[in-house]
């Protein structure tokens, strides 16, 4: 096990010594040397010699467990007030075609109250086996109870795979459950594939605010855990010809594995489109130029149908909540169709919506970053263009 | 109050560039600074001490000269700072990272409250902070954007959700991390950097940890980077200026031919 850089190989082009994060690398008689007090093991290097190949990192293969014992791929269904939050379906059309890939069964957990018909509607979107988890203390998300709920699940049926949405609430308690497991997590993946030779997930994810992705693996843990971005995978649809099962466990009421305490939930998003899950989102920067001409912004979302997002600038100047932020700092997007208003693209603000389907960029400065990555760029007064085109929209859909 | 803050040493990420030969990143010249949820992380953690007294600890996992984020941490007015190296935790994955750190915290004494920031900017994976509250087997709340309410026994803060907030109330010890909208950091005074400049870090290293050393670094950790790429960069399309009305009519032809209103 460790890092070896194969001298034979090395041409001492320092490539590597620039690539490397914790300046361990230095060049001495033309080789690359590693120094390991300060080396991490990120793998930066290793990558950066690809054309060279001359340092590799070596692990340990050994396995304590017998990863054998794991089939099957399960995924977490989440719901909020009853209704399954819309990445839950692309989770199980994701699902669904691993699954078919390994000749092995769909399964699909979901914890709730009173939501039967819902858990035997999953059968239809592609469930073969639905554990429906049912108790007045899983109404709303809790870390401890769902961490205990799913921990449990995962020991007792053992699947191979566990797939959760890339939400506030999975990304919350699905750490903890891997942590409890000792499995390995991939996070917020925006894409999934099966290894068929090897039997292994495949999860690729962007690091560096977008700038890197980076393809991972889990050989020797299972479950093999991802986290999965919303709107990044087909939804599945529902066939009414699927036959699958349904297994109810109860959690009495006196039961509890709670320690926080909920005590009320807010809702603070002015529209009731949640831009996380939004198709279209129209959002304002700081060239709207004040809190009152928002509504522009506001007239022209409410015609398309969509949500209302913001850049940092928006909503440090108090002008919108901080829920509608959109870029590294706030949330995610990946909608079919993004309007960036007024918004000059920092870096932090694009790695947030730079992989939406379309991007039309409007703002009166030609050389605005944004323009780089707009399919469609608009130079021009968002004063003028977004009220006129609010108007098109109403008089011509 | 016993406050741990855990802070991770980042490339300023705002000056990462890619090298167009080799496709890698050029981590060359970039400036390593504290994770900037980490800040906001530090800055509860005063302001907390500030109510109800007590201690603020920071911690770090890194290399030998992920020190100097420790000394920003007490420029700011933290106490004391803990680095936690050795060669054996490199390659970490956010299994076994939570794994060092939370063993680390172990070794700190009594601890009522540690605060996390909700991700590092680097890896963006938001998994070491509800990985540390598991091995500490303590409560833990994610994405708090405000404390409302803290004692010595209990905090109270709201959790910040896609539509809105959750107001929770969590028993101490526990864990939080933080978002960005909890606060603004302060900027170090002067007599806080003379400080942090003497201030002794105190090196927690393996053999000083309650641990299995299989679970440690590259060999504990469950996951591999297979490999790494650059994402294939949008390139801008179409830039048009001239009347409101034609950029108006272009705009609405193209949505429409989108076809994504419903």
């Amino acid at each position: 096990m460790g890092i070896k850089v194969n001298l034979e190989k090395c041409i001492g082009c320092s490539i590597c010594v620039r690539s490397c994060g914790t300046n361990a690398i230095q060049i001495i008689d033309k080789k690359a040397i590693i120094d390991l007090s300060k080396c991490t093991m990120c793998g930066s290097c290793v990558e950066a010699c690809k054309k060279y190949q001359a340092i590799s990192i070596e692990k340990d293969t050994s396995s304590t467990i017998d990863i054998t014992q794991y089939k099957n791929i399960a995924v977490f269904i989440e719901q909020r007030e009853g209704v399954i939050n819309g990445v839950s379906y692309e989770m199980l059309g994701e699902g669904r075609k691993l699954a078919d890939q390994l000749g092995e069964k769909l399964y699909a957990i979901l914890p709730g109250h009173n939501m039967q018909k819902t858990a035997e509607e999953l059968v239809k979107y592609g469930a073969d086996k639905v554990f429906y988890i049912d108790g007045e203390t899983l109404s709303n998300f809790q870390d401890d109870t769902y961490c205990k709920i799913i921990t449990d699940f995962i020991n007792k049926e053992k699947p191979a795979v566990f797939l959760a949405g890339a939400t506030a609430i999975g990304r919350s308690f699905i750490p903890k459950v891997a942590a409890r497991v000792y499995a390995g997590l991939v996070a917020d993946c925006t894409k999934l594939d099966i290894d068929t030779d090897k039997r292994l997930l495949l999860g690729t994810r962007p690091a560096f605010g977008g700038n890197l992705m980076a393809t991972i693996v889990c050989p020797h843990h299972r479950p093999q855990m991802a986290t999965v971005r919303h709107k990044v995978m087909k939804a599945a649809v529902r066939d009414d010809k699927r036959a699958g099962e349904v297994i109810e466990t109860k959690i009495p009421n006196v039961v509890s594995f709670e320690r926080t305490k909920i005590v009320d939930i807010v809702k603070d998003i002015e529209t009731t489109v949640n831009i996380a899950e939004a198709d279209i989102i129209v959002s304002g920067g700081r060239g709207i130029g004040n809190a009152e001409n928002f509504k522009i912004i506001r007239e022209l979302a409410e015609v398309l149908g969509g949500a209302v997002g913001a850049s940092r600038a928006a909503v440090d100047n108090g002008w919108i909540p901080y829920s509608h932020q959109v870029g590294q700092t706030g949330k995610t997007v990946c909608p079919k169709l993004y309007v960036a208003c007024g918004i000059s693209g920092s870096v932090q603000h694009m790695a947030g919506m730079q992989s939406s389907d379309f991007i039309i960029a409007i703002n009166k400065d030609p050389n605005a970053d944004v323009f780089q990555i707009a399919n469609l760029g608009i130079v021009g007064d968002l004063n003028e263009v977004i009220p006129a085109l609010t108007k098109a929209f109403k008089e011509n859909r | 109050m016993n406050i741990v803050v855990c802070i991770k040493q980042v490339p300023g990420t705002t000056q990462v560039k890619i090298n167009p030969e080799t496709g890698t990143l050029i981590r060359d010249g970039v400036e390593a600074v504290v994770n900037p949820f980490d800040e906001y992380a530090i800055e509860e953690a005063l302001r907390i001490r500030e109510r109800v007294g007590g201690t603020v600890k920071v911690v770090t996992m890194g290399p030998p000269q992920a020190d100097s984020i420790l000394r920003g941490a007490i420029a700011m007015g933290a106490d004391e700072g803990f680095l936690i190296s050795d060669r054996a935790f490199a390659g970490s994955d956010t299994w076994a990272t939570s794994y060092a750190l939370s063993n680390g915290i172990k070794t700190l004494g009594k601890v009522d409250l540690v605060i996390c920031g909700k991700q590092a900017i680097d890896g963006d994976t938001a998994q070491v902070g509800p990985g540390i509250s598991e091995m500490l087997d303590i409560p833990y709340v994610a994405w708090v954007r405000k404390v409302e309410e803290v004692s010595e026994t209990s905090i109270k803060v709201e959790r910040l959700m896609e539509e809105g907030y959750d107001v929770v109330e969590m028993p101490l010890p526990g864990l939080i991390t933080v978002v960005k909208e909890i606060n603004t950091p302060r900027m170090a005074s002067l007599k806080g950097k003379m400080k942090a400049k003497t201030a002794k870090i105190n090196l927690i290293d393996a053999k000083s940890m309650p641990v299995d050393p299989a679970k440690l670094g590259l060999k504990g950790s469950p996951t591999q980077v297979l490999r790494s790429f650059v994402p294939e960069r949008k390139s801008g399309g179409e830039k048009i200026s001239g009347d409101v009305s034609v950029l108006v009519n272009k705009i609405h032809s193209t949505i429409q031919d989108l076809g994504v209103i419903k």
